[in-house]
């Protein structure tokens, strides 16, 4: 019986960190539905962007206050998980405080744990403020409707009561530190939970043990649950920044890829010495399909930015269409390729890993197309986003479906497009007269 | 004052078995719209004082096929891009400037892929450094201490991260330049990219070039400074319709330069 605290403490961590492993590999497979490979070039210039950008917050910081409290919160979650690593010894073997040897150093860390928790209480309090009183713009913009606010706002009282369980656990233990309490070493400095302390006082010793263990296993069944939660909610951000950074584009934004599948095309149509009437080889794939009309059309780092993009609407708030009351939201856009990736998820679950056609896809039943249409492609939106989401990459392959698989342009586009066929520019000109400039006075 | 515009085709050049130094992409915008071929012959005039030799390629000149492939026609634009490179190639152009940044941004970015490599630079960098290297001069004088907000170009700045060259130009000019609140990285577009300059835009509240100019408006501007024909239209259009033309000045920075210079 001695061992069961370790016994149940490695059966939870083990289903914990299980559970959450099964629905990794759950998002890696949805997002390896997606086309191409993930780039593998240019390794130093990718390792900098995601060290610049993910590790040291460089875009979050772009807005002061957000970017202060970001950055607090961000520290907070780093650093106060070396304090995890000690509880899950603890756990598994029975320990109390294993890193104490470390004396001072074991004080300086305990201090700024406590110090971070203390930034990081405020800062949630500050976040949620913002979301739920102060109202900013960006947050209550439709698509935030419903779960996606319930989501955020859940992730801020998780976070404050990780927090404040953090600094039960301690104040408690100082207190039996204080009340020479065998198996409770002393050790570490607690210049935020000393102020808790006192409410212990007058309680017996095994009421403060008993506040002090209920205080530490929930705060590390929390740190557990809340690690699953991640897979459900927006806020996968927190490890999908680093590779997502990684992955982001290298190229000048104003450079959107050349579809290669059209380039064969072109080459062939100004081929003089190829056969217009020859037949494709019997086994010769079929063809791609142009640009994207669902989420298996997308490429893998698309489907990466859904998954990373964790709502804080950035994008949204300098989209020029959005400012002026489109119904266009960079944001939604990410958001429904997310939800729709999911939606063909859990089909796949459903029937054995395969995905059977469901009569949906991410054109029309999530975005649409006047949305899409009411882009004008000037990239506030990738500029404007902290973890190199590209929204505006996803908007063009939709057109591009729309446009060479559907030829469902607006009219005055369909016009537009005929007349750089017929005559070179996008006006009725004709092309002979290019050079009538000159002589014009 | 027009016979002064001496404007050599590649095709002229290449008879005469000569090479200029850059080829200047007029662009369709700059060939066809009326506003913007005041830009055109503005920028060939400051080629012309600068001793820049250079041609245009005139009939032989197409669409870059940007509007195409912003609108999802990839095919159009492939098309035109492998026509325009394998015009340009034919002639052996190493080095582009236009003053489009539409035109500039696909060029330079999206026509390698295809066969195209060229030096291709923007007017504003262009005239910027005929300057440093005082090839031609400003005096400032009808614009010193002028009030002139510069409207950043999307295809410019936030895509190719081109933002001092036309601010430069705008100091050398001894006017003030005052900053909208949204300027550089953050500057919003005048509502005319991704092909949106060809259609009617989508239900809002309020065009995207009337919420453009209103942010230039507060900067109490005497001249919008623009360096792009499209954002030049809006920007137009935007002073237009708040009854303000005729005291903001919607400009090209090409034109800045030669009014300077009484060209």
């Amino acid at each position: 019986m001695q061992y069961l605290p370790n016994i149940i403490f490695l059966i939870i961590l083990i289903t914990g960190i299980g559970y959450f492993s099964k629905n990794v590999k759950k998002l890696i497979r949805n997002i390896n539905l997606g086309r191409g490979e993930m780039p593998a070039d240019e390794k130093p210039e990718r390792f900098k962007n995601m060290a610049r950008i993910a590790l040291g917050q460089s875009k979050m910081v772009v807005r002061p206050i957000a970017g202060l409290l970001h950055v607090i919160v961000y520290l907070g979650f780093i650093i106060i998980n070396i304090e995890v690593l000690e509880i899950i010894i603890d756990g598994i073997f029975g320990t109390h405080r294993v890193f104490a040897p470390l004396g001072k150093i074991y004080n300086i860390l305990i201090a700024s744990f406590e110090v971070l928790a203390l930034l990081v209480i405020l800062a949630v309090v500050i976040f949620w403020l913002r979301r739920n009183f102060i109202r900013i713009k960006r947050f209550i913009k439709p698509e935030m409707k419903g779960w996606p606010k319930m989501d955020a706002n859940l992730i801020l009282y998780i976070e404050l009561v990780l927090m404040a369980l953090f600094l039960t656990m301690n104040a408690a233990d100082y207190q039996l530190q204080l009340m020479d309490t065998p198996h409770y070493t002393k050790a570490g400095l607690f210049p935020v939970s000393q102020f808790i302390t006192s409410i212990f006082d007058g309680m017996s010793v095994n009421s403060v043990m008993l506040i002090e263990r209920t205080a530490w296993w929930m705060h590390i069944v929390g740190i557990l649950a809340f690690l699953n939660y991640l897979y459900y909610s927006k806020h996968l951000h927190i490890l999908l920044a680093f590779p997502n950074t990684y992955y982001g584009k290298l190229t000048a934004p104003g450079q959107f890829d050349n579809l290669e599948a059209v380039t064969k095309e072109v080459k062939l149509m100004m081929d003089p010495n190829a056969d217009p009437f020859a037949a494709p080889a019997e086994d010769a794939p079929p063809p791609d399909k142009f640009g994207a009309s669902d989420v298996m059309d997308l490429s893998k780092v698309q489907l990466l930015n859904a998954y990373t993009c964790t709502e804080c609407g950035r994008c949204t708030s300098e989209c020029p269409a959005n400012l002026t009351g489109k119904k266009l939201s960079p944001r939604k856009i990410m958001m429904d390729t997310r939800d729709r990736l999911e939606e063909v998820g859990s089909n796949m679950d459903a029937n054995k890993g395969k995905f059977i056609e469901d009569g949906r896809q991410l054109l029309g039943d999530f975005i649409s197309p006047e949305e899409l249409w009411a882009c004008t492609s000037c990239n506030a939106c990738v500029e404007a986003c902290p973890v190199s989401i590209d929204p505006l990459s996803i908007i063009i392959s939709m057109r591009q479906y729309m446009v060479m698989e559907q030829s469902a342009a607006p009219s005055e586009l369909n016009i537009m497009m005929g007349n750089i066929e017929n005559n070179g520019a996008p006006w009725p000109f004709n092309q002979m007269d290019r050079l009538n400039w000159v002589d014009e006075s | 004052m027009n016979e002064e515009l001496k404007v050599p085709t590649m095709a002229e050049l290449f008879a005469a078995g000569k090479q200029p130094e850059v080829l200047f992409w007029v662009g369709c915008a700059g060939s066809f719209d009326d506003r913007a071929k005041r830009i055109t012959k503005a920028f060939v005039k400051i080629l012309q004082k600068a001793d820049v030799s250079f041609a245009v390629l005139g009939t032989e000149e197409s669409c870059s096929g940007d509007p195409a492939k912003r609108a999802g026609n990839e095919f159009l634009f492939q098309m035109q891009a492998v026509t325009n490179i394998e015009v340009m190639n034919g002639y052996g152009i190493k080095s582009i400037v236009t003053a489009c940044p539409h035109c500039f941004n696909t060029i330079k970015n999206e026509y390698p892929g295809l066969g195209g490599n060229y030096q291709v630079m923007h007017h504003t960098q262009f005239m910027n450094a005929l300057l440093e290297e005082g090839r031609i001069t400003l005096e400032g004088g009808s614009y010193k201490g002028k009030r002139i907000t510069f409207h950043d170009p999307c295809y410019l700045g936030r895509a190719n991260n081109i933002y001092e060259a036309p601010r430069n130009i705008i100091k050398k000019l001894d006017a003030q330049l005052v900053e909208m609140k949204n300027c550089r990285k953050k500057g919003l577009c005048c509502g005319a990219g991704g092909a949106q300059m060809f259609k009617e835009s989508e239900k809002g509240d309020k065009e995207v070039n009337i919420e453009r100019t209103e942010e230039a408006m507060q900067t109490q501007p005497e001249i919008i400074a623009a360096a792009c024909p499209f954002c030049n239209t809006m920007m137009t259009d935007g002073v237009k319709s708040k009854d303000k033309e005729a005291s903001v000045k919607v400009m090209d920075i090409a034109e800045l330069i030669a009014n300077a210079e009484d060209l």
